[in-house]
């Protein structure tokens, strides 16, 4: 057991990464997680690491395409514009299957857009920014504590499946402060026979994505492919709260939306109504088949984020039109209250098409199929 | 007495020893190798003073050069 | 009979795909052949370029990492900042160390990463087919350039290792030429120097290798050994710019 403390989210993630045993930051200062690498820059030489303030998003991301590849467990962090400018190493890494961990606090976007927080990069997070075939697992904490236990969590997941792993916070996350308990677990020792630490009696090693024979690239993609079905396969991860089965609406959302919806569904299941949340953890892989079964007896679903509707296109793609779904979206940097949640999850009940961006009237966007 | 010895395989004919050699005793052969370069070849050994620039200058590692005896080491490499 | 000139161990014994005449072979070799003097092989890692040298990484008998284009000095410096003990070295060309990767460059030999850098500078693009470079001449006649260089248009040509040298950081900084075999006995000693300051924990050192493209400059190679010599060698003159031991306070100096 170890000791609860109150941590900034920005602390809290930094601190996880080294007792996961990651000892080497390679980042830039962006508001709002610059509390990251100003934390380890005491915190990585107490502990024997290296933390170096690269030039760029582009040098950092590259350092740890290096650094990766040297075998060692190596971690940054950003926020939307930076993780913009890191999709080329992403593609790399991915691509010479190096592991690694980013973690992207976002803000409101697009371009230099805002430093409050947002849902804007579900897209970009989900999807691999990057160019190539090849997907990026994301996980997306709701809870400083939950963050910690992420970082750790995707260390391993990296390590296991030589993959970058993104761990998708928001303004919110970064700058809160929680408590937060460090689990005390053993350092994990992972074999890294392919890292390049110098060709002692052994054939060197090449860390490489090139692949200019049309075949031999085949061959390539499709090990990539095999590996992400098996973590889509064994690696999803969600929660459910609130009301089961049949349900008069249930709500869909991520990161600290899904904090927003819990007190929503509170009150609403004190007024008599059978409401519930289904939160994904893992937005790559979107648990689909989970989220089908929760839905299954549901009136509607109202998806709520903090954008103008990134989430809600997997959400439709799961239900596939069997239940419908309803949107609403805030913008700009402005979190959505509890209130505002459960008027607009009223507005379902009652049979009104949802499509909401804004606060109560707001902008009443097109459906999509 | 040095030796130069020229790979017909790795050579590109790119001529770099032939200008290279401060005895000129290299030439370019008039025979094609299978790769289509015509390839450097030694036209007179025994005037071969050792001194290495042919496969110093070489980017092929087409050039060896072997030794029987001393041999002066003429610069720093 | 005895070998007196034999193949490196650090240099894998296959065929280059370079072009005929083309002097990143000579480099090659003579990088390889510093790494097999100092001993060191076993605990090199070499990191590759995009451009004609892209797959150094099949020609170098170490651990290799292929960077993206430019990134190679951000790359090397991740490598080096978690494995110190290791000996790790950039090779890039013009376009990847002076034009997309200026910023890495200027910013690794700044920070003194003890990496050292190979900078092969053949004022052209090679591997995309003879596009116009940042080390490309005034008036010289490219792909993108086919009226020649315009200055007024586009700039002069960057002078790599005189701009690093401006740098407070202490460094290695030296141009050599590979263009004929006199050039390159004197290229061999400055490459030695670069990764002996590395070995020992010295400073940042890059050793810029004037180089030929007979392809894309359209000229047979012994041609474009005495192109070289005319064009290049009077913009970018040769010598040992800058080393660990020079005075910093005597650059401030110079400065006024």
């Amino acid at each position: 057991m170890g000791e609860k403390k109150l941590l900034k989210g920005c602390e809290a993630i930094g601190e996880a990464a080294v007792q996961a045993g990651a000892k080497y930051f390679f980042g830039y200062p962006i508001t709002p997680q610059s509390e990251v690498p100003e934390y380890l820059s005491k915190r990585l030489p107490e502990v024997g690491g290296v933390f170096l303030q690269a030039e760029s998003e582009v040098a950092a991301s590259n350092m740890l395409y290096g650094a990766a590849g040297a075998g060692v467990r190596v971690f940054t962090t950003t926020s939307s514009p930076g993780y913009s400018l890191m999709q080329e190493a992403v593609s790399y890494m991915a691509g010479s299957e190096l592991p690694c961990v980013i973690v992207n606090i976002v803000r409101g976007g697009p371009g230099l857009g805002g430093i409050l927080p947002s849902q804007g990069d579900y897209k970009q997070a989900t999807r691999g920014g990057g160019h190539g075939d090849y997907r990026t697992p994301v996980l997306a904490p709701s809870t400083v504590q939950e963050a910690a236990d992420l970082m750790i969590d995707a260390f391993d997941l990296a390590d296991k499946y030589r993959n970058p792993i993104l761990v998708l916070g928001d303004g919110l996350i970064g700058q809160m402060m929680e408590p937060v308990e460090f689990k005390q677990r053993s350092p994990v020792v992972v074999d890294k026979p392919w890292a390049t630490t110098g060709a002692v009696g052994r054939k060197p090693n090449i860390i490489n994505s090139l692949y200019l024979d049309a075949p031999t690239l085949e061959r390539h993609n499709i090990k990539l492919k095999a590996k992400y079905d098996a973590f889509e396969r064994d690696e999803r991860r969600w929660e459910e709260y609130g009301a089961k089965g049949k349900l008069d609406v249930l709500l869909v959302a991520y990161g600290t939306v899904a904090r927003v919806c819990k007190t929503a569904v509170d009150e609403m299941t004190r007024q008599g109504l059978k409401v519930g949340l289904f939160r994904p953890i893992t937005l790559w892989p979107f648990p689909m088949p989970e989220l089908r079964a929760a839905a299954r007896q549901a009136k509607a679903i109202l998806d709520v984020e903090l954008s103008t509707g990134q989430m809600v296109e997997d959400v439709r793609a799961t239900m596939a039109e069997k239940v419908p779904v309803h949107f609403y979206g805030r913008v700009g940097g402005i979190v959505c209250t509890p209130e505002e949640v459960a008027f607009h999850a009223g507005r379902v009940i009652k049979g009104e098409q949802v499509n909401t961006i804004g606060e109560y009237a707001g902008l009443t966007t097109a459906v999509t199929a | 007495m040095p030796r130069v010895l020229i790979d017909n395989v790795l050579c590109k004919g790119c001529e770099r020893c032939v200008v290279a050699c401060p005895q000129r005793i290299l030439t370019m052969s008039k025979e094609l190798n299978a790769k289509g370069y015509f390839t450097a070849k030694v036209a007179h050994q025994p005037r071969c003073i050792g001194c290495c620039l042919c496969a110093i200058t070489c980017p092929d590692n087409a050039v060896q050069v072997g030794l029987n005896g001393n041999q002066y080491k003429l610069f720093e490499y | 009979m005895e070998l007196v000139f034999k193949n490196t161990e650090s240099l894998v014994p296959v065929t280059r795909h370079y072009c005929p005449g083309c002097t990143h072979g000579v480099i090659h070799r003579m990088v390889a052949e510093v790494l097999d003097e100092l001993g060191v092989r076993e605990r090199t890692v070499g990191v590759s370029p995009v451009g004609c040298s892209v797959m150094a990484y099949n020609y170098f008998n170490c651990d290799m990492h292929q960077a993206a284009h430019g990134r190679a000095p951000a790359v090397a410096t991740g490598i080096k900042r978690v494995r110190p003990e290791l000996i790790v070295f950039t090779y890039q060309g013009d376009g990847d160390l002076a034009s997309i990767g200026t910023a890495e460059t200027i910013q690794a030999a700044n920070r003194g990463e003890k990496i050292t850098v190979i900078f092969v500078n053949n004022a052209i693009y090679g591997m995309t087919g003879g596009q116009m470079a940042p080390t490309t001449l005034p008036n010289q006649v490219t792909t993108t350039s086919p009226a020649g260089r315009d200055v007024n248009h586009c700039g002069w040509p960057i002078r790599v290792v005189e701009m690093l040298a401006t740098l407070r950081t202490p460094s290695y900084l030296a141009r050599v030429s590979t263009h004929d075999e006199i050039h390159t006995v004197a290229a061999k000693q400055a490459l030695r120097k670069a990764f002996a300051y590395q070995v020992q924990g010295r400073c940042f050192s890059l050793v810029e290798c004037l180089s030929v493209c007979p392809t894309n400059w359209g000229l047979a190679p012994v041609e474009s050994m005495q192109w070289l010599e005319r064009n290049m060698i009077p913009y970018y003159p040769l010598g040992e710019v800058k080393t660990p031991d020079d005075d910093p306070a005597a650059e401030v100096r110079h400065a006024q």
